[in-house]
């Protein structure tokens, strides 16, 4: 297995500011991954920096074989990169556009017309050509730009945040895209802050602050939590939570629905009877099961310690 | 093979001006405010400097105190009146009633003819005596000018040789108007303001509205943005060139005696000037707003030391230095030389080589600051 992306102690700072911090990163070919973290968590600065638009205050990066940001004129051909604020021309059709993203790229005269069309119908555009982009919806301008991002067939794509204003069936499509275009060969880095979609990339890394807090497959991330997950039925579960988050031993409580669902350290061999045993009043009557750990928890997990 | 590639090379590169002007033309095309401004400014611009900034001073109000009361004084005022310079609105009995007047307002000057005007005339002392308002000198200079007036215009008076010292002949612009000193400049004033001010904003609009990012993480090269982004706007400049030339010629009868080519090319070398100017601004300010100010910044000593207003010769050294580094002072000499008198670049090659320079200096400087990356 090739990789597509390395990074070493990669960083970037804005003054004072680490935005990024000492972040170490190995992409695989041929895959989809995800990054994973909440607002202002330096998601955006890692893409840019990759793409070579940023240049780090520190650290080294590799990608698709050049030294970046030494190289980045060279992997302008070889990737598309779809940034978080649409960045097409408002004023131009979506035609126009296409047109425009296909000459600077120097597709050649005589594919670019059957290369836009077969876009456009990819991307279910064909009947909108030409409308201006600006007067298009979220959904319909996501589309365009990773049509845009795709039209030179790049091996590498960098998409930020690209399903941000876009209902969930829209994003369910666009998912389908992404793993056609995977399919095709191209490495994919999607960044997101929806857990169902982190939970479809082949691999991810958990950011926070800047910093990885995890890294690997959704399924490994899951099997290698060091924690257990409770849930806990009954009344009251808004007081149970507030004294049970009070106790080092309890990572974190959520309620959902009729559960409440409380992560807890695995130091405790057996943190059932933990809770029975620390809350015998509390903890009558209730069911206490032991349930498999979702990415959330995981998210939650890598992310609360920090917070504490 | 080598050859292939590099041909290969450079139609890839004109391929990709190519796009940013497509590009540019369309949205110039459906950004109606800005396409409206193109043809609107020169207009407004080229009535408001034509009948506005008149320096030809004509029907100034005076006083006249004749104590002579003869023929002679009769046919003094009577030329007076004739050269158009000067209007009569009142008559005062002694010399103290017209200064009141002129302290007032009322009068720009006042004329005293002494009782022995007719005896002055022949001994050669000055025969008469103006006192003028000297608070603006436009207006004290036009009545020094009829110091100069020859005897033989005073009818009845041909025996006495003229005592004036030169005979002064005018080349060009004979009747002395200065509007058609004025178009021609005009010209290099609103293509300053114009072109400066749409590229200005060029890159910065692309900034603002989040286009630039993806922009430059395509393979275009700073070099070919520049020109891609100035190229549509010469079109542009030519076209308000035209507006102002004619409209000069069909309104304020602008002689245009030089060739149209001549003109053309000295425009389009003025007009790239300019767009790179903007383009350099461009590529050190943040937002629109500041660019405009820049362009202000730039537009004011355009007007004010480019000669259009005053005369180049006429401003102190540090000036006239700051002067000769404008575009538009060198295009203000080209243009009057070849629409007034008729010149050929080549004779004012200095200038049109500074304009030269300055574009190709400028759009390196302006691809130089234009770094690709966010940082
Ligand atoms: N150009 C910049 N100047 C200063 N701070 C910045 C700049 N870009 C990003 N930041 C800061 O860096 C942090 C990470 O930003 P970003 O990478 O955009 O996060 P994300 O994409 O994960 O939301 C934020 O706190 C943001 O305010
Ligand atoms: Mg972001």
């Amino acid at each position: 297995m090739s990789l597509a992306i390395s990074a070493k102690g990669l960083t970037r700072c804005f003054g004072d500011f680490i935005a990024v911090d000492r972040l170490d990163l190995s992409i695989e070919e041929k895959t989809i991954f995800g990054f994973l973290g909440p607002n202002g968590s330096g998601k955006s600065t890692t893409l840019r920096m990759l793409t070579g638009l940023l240049t780090p205050s520190h650290g080294d990066i590799c990608v698709l074989g050049l030294d970046i940001p030494k190289q980045s004129e060279a992997l302008r051909l070889r990737l598309g990169y779809m940034t978080q604020k649409f960045s097409l021309y408002d004023d131009l059709s979506i035609e126009e556009n296409l047109k425009f993203m296909a000459q600077v790229f120097n597709l050649p005269g005589r594919e670019v017309n059957k290369r836009i069309d077969a876009q456009l119908t990819v991307y279910g555009l064909d009947q909108r050509r030409k409308r201006m982009a600006g007067s298009l919806s979220g959904g319909q301008r996501q589309r365009l730009a990773l049509a845009a991002a795709t039209l030179h067939e790049p091996e590498l794509l960098l998409l930020d945040e690209p399903t941000s204003a876009v209902d969930p069936e829209n994003r369910r499509d666009f998912w389908e895209t992404l793993f056609d275009l995977c399919d095709q060969g191209a490495t994919i880095l999607v960044s997101t802050h929806y857990m169902d979609e982190a939970e479809r990339c082949h691999n991810l890394a958990i950011l926070e602050g800047g910093i990885k807090q995890a890294d690997g497959s959704p399924k490994q991330l899951m099997a290698d939590m060091q924690a257990t997950v409770l849930e806990v039925d009954g009344t009251h579960l808004r007081q149970i939570r507030e004294v049970l988050t009070a106790r080092p031993e309890i990572l974190s409580a959520a309620q959902q629905g009729a559960r409440l669902r409380v992560l807890v350290t695995n130091a405790l061999s057996n943190p059932e009877e933990w809770l029975k045993s620390q809350w015998p009043d509390a903890m009558k009557d209730r069911t206490i099961e032991r349930v498999r750990p979702s990415l959330e928890d995981v998210f939650v997990h890598c992310t609360g310690q920090r917070r504490q | 093979m080598e050859n292939v590639s590099a041909l290969r090379k450079v139609t890839n590169s004109l391929q990709r001006i190519m796009s940013i002007l497509v590009k540019e033309l369309r949205q110039l095309s459906r950004d109606r405010p800005t396409f409206a401004m193109i043809v609107i400014i020169p207009l407004i611009q080229l009535l408001l400097f034509g009948f506005a900034i008149n320096t030809d001073v004509r029907e100034l109000p005076v006083s006249i105190v004749d104590d002579s009361r003869t023929y002679y004084s009769r046919a003094l005022i009577e030329a007076l009146k004739a050269t158009q310079v000067i209007r009569v609105v009142r008559q005062d009995a002694t010399p103290q009633e017209a200064e009141n007047a002129l302290q007032r307002g009322t009068v720009r000057a006042a004329l005293l003819i002494p009782s022995d005007f007719n005896q002055r005339l022949n001994d050669g002392r000055p025969p008469a005596q103006w006192l003028v308002d000297g608070s603006d000198t436009m207006i004290s200079s036009a009545i020094l000018k009829l110091q100069t007036m020859p005897f033989s215009a005073i009818e009845g008076i041909q025996s006495v040789s003229p005592r004036a010292l030169f005979e002064v002949v005018l080349y060009y612009n004979p009747e002395q108007r200065s509007v058609v000193n004025i178009v021609p400049g005009l010209v290099g004033v609103i293509l300053t303001m114009t072109m400066i001010m749409f590229t200005s904003a060029a890159l910065v609009r692309e900034r603002e509205r989040g286009n630039l990012e993806l922009l430059i993480a395509t393979p275009v090269h700073p070099m070919e943005l520049m020109i891609g982004k100035i190229v549509p706007y010469i079109f542009v400049g030519l076209i308000q060139t035209g507006i102002i030339i004619s409209l000069g010629h069909l309104i304020f009868d602008v002689p245009f005696v030089g060739s149209i080519v001549q003109m053309l090319l000295a425009t389009m070398l003025f007009i790239s000037a300019s767009l790179t100017l903007g383009l350099i601004i461009s590529t050190c300010t943040e937002t629109q707003l500041q660019a405009m100010q820049m362009t202000v910044f730039i537009l004011l000593p355009s007007i004010l030391l480019s000669g259009f207003m005053f005369p180049f010769e006429g401003m102190p050294v540090a000036a006239q230095w700051l002067s000769e580094l404008l575009p538009a002072t060198h295009y203000m000499r080209l243009m009057r030389g070849i629409v007034l008198r008729g010149a050929e670049i080549q004779c004012m090659s200095n200038n049109a080589l500074y304009l030269g320079v300055f574009t190709i200096a400028g759009l390196m400087v302006a691809a130089k600051r234009f770094k690709k990356s966010l940082d």
